[in-house]
């Protein structure tokens, strides 16, 4: 064979309208590791500008020390809010996914693969509609 | 007097083309010359009154200046009941352009030459009903296989894995001639191994799975079927068996897959892939895990 004809990647991700179930769980929970991630990474970052509240008791019973003024802060921006429900979306299908893939290597349930995995969405979807009310406490909810 | 003969036979090819099935090839090649027009547009007519079915069909040949640049030729092929997208592919190969180049042989299923990318998923072409169909029928070669001509792909790297995992039964030891002459398997070890023994080497679940895809050293699922199918099997020794994990526990054997079930959802014979690369896998943590 001289020549051949290399259609690269193009029929991958250009045809995600035709991914089965199996395909979009792994593509969610690449998706949703990478964000846990990532959030850890910021986690840290931004309660270890408050690292500088410890030991100060009086500033903290007054709760005025960096530590409480950094997330008072934050919890007044509403778009931190709605990163948290965004949050807890991720995790909680991260957690259900996971489970669903323990239970995959363990050999058990192949066949309602595609099941579990829209049951961990659609567990997903409810368990994140059921936090907005907490979450959005004194921000319009 | 000749001319005699050959007109009513051209005149019965356009009200009942199944009449032509009935004739020699040659009779019809024949016929087909004398009368080239007058066939070309009944054959028009026919297609028009009947049925069709409209397909897409992948095109490319290194070879030819017009066709190295990939294309979608359209063919509308007269539809007739039961008809298979491979029953499609031969019609507009036969009767529209004989460049048409694909691989097809039994034409039940059984050889697997003729895995193609039918709208969107890789499916046997010989065993996909065109009436399950939506139109046009989009007919591609497998995906993340060289293409070598139209739908032909280069099966090389496919074979190479299915070889790798040495699949074939290996035993030091015969059975003694006095005890049996051979080597009977329990109906229980035959019913374990019985769904991976189906398969076709087809291709197509390698051609579905995106990690063979972004990784060239991964066996793919056939290759770690083939090796279920002898790891599984009694009548092998346990050292055999523990040969064969260690191909298979390498860092592209069992542990790339990713379990993404692309691989059995598109397998022309049903087999649980997953499922086996998944027992596989646990075989071979347990080998390396004892503690007992």
């Amino acid at each position: 064979m001289s020549q051949s004809y290399n259609r690269g990647l193009v029929e991958d991700f250009g045809r995600w309208k035709e991914f089965t179930a199996g395909m979009w769980a792994w593509i969610f929970h690449k998706f949703t590791g990478w964000m846990l991630i990532g959030y850890l990474f910021t986690h840290i970052a931004v309660l270890s500008t408050a690292i500088g509240a410890a030991g100060d008791t009086a500033a903290i019973q007054a709760e005025t020390d960096i530590y409480t003024t950094t997330i008072q802060g934050l919890e007044e921006l509403f778009i931190v809010r709605v990163l948290e429900v965004g949050l807890l979306a991720v995790a909680v299908f991260h957690i259900l996914n996971g489970l669903r893939l323990l239970m995959v290597d363990l050999g058990i349930g192949l066949e309602a693969q595609d099941k579990s995995f829209y049951a961990s969405l659609i567990l997903t979807g409810v368990i994140t509609v059921a936090s907005v009310p907490t979450f959005m406490k004194g921000v319009g909810f | 007097m000749s001319t005699q003969q050959q007109e009513p036979e051209t005149q019965e090819a356009p009200e009942d083309p199944e009449m032509k099935g009935a004739q020699s090839p040659q009779d019809r090649r024949l016929a087909e010359k004398e009368s080239g027009a007058i066939d070309e547009e009944s054959e028009k007519k026919a297609e028009l009154e009947g049925e069709t079915v409209h397909i897409k069909v992948f095109r490319y040949d290194p070879e030819v200046e017009g066709k190295q640049e990939p294309r979608f030729d359209d063919f509308h092929v007269p539809f007739e009941k039961g008809m298979t997208v491979l029953d499609a592919v031969i019609y507009a190969r036969d009767e529209y352009d004989s460049s048409l180049t694909f691989r097809h042989s039994c034409r039940q299923a059984v050889c697997g030459s003729d895995a193609f990318f039918i709208n969107g998923k890789q499916r046997l072409a010989c065993k996909t009903q065109l009436s399950e169909l939506e139109q046009p029928v989009r007919i591609e070669p497998l995906p993340h296989q060289e293409v070598v001509k139209d739908l032909v792909v280069d099966m090389g790297h496919f074979y190479d894995q299915m070889h790798a995992v040495e699949p074939y039964f290996q035993d030091e030891d015969t059975p003694e001639v006095s005890d049996l002459e051979e080597q009977h398997q329990s109906p229980e070890n035959r019913e374990k191994i019985k769904m991976s023994s189906r398969c076709i080497w087809c291709g197509a679940c390698m051609s579905s799975c995106n990690i063979a895809a972004g990784d060239n050293q991964y066996l793919g699922p056939a290759a770690i079927n083939k090796a279920y199918k002898f790891a599984m099997d009694d009548r092998e020794s346990e050292e055999i068996k523990e040969h064969r994990l260690r191909i298979l526990e390498q860092e592209h054997g069992v542990w790339r897959c990713q379990t993404q079930f692309s691989c059995t959802e598109v397998c022309p014979k049903d087999i649980p892939l997953t499922e086996h690369i998944q027992e596989l896998k646990r075989e071979a943590v347990k080998k390396n895990l004892k503690f007992w």
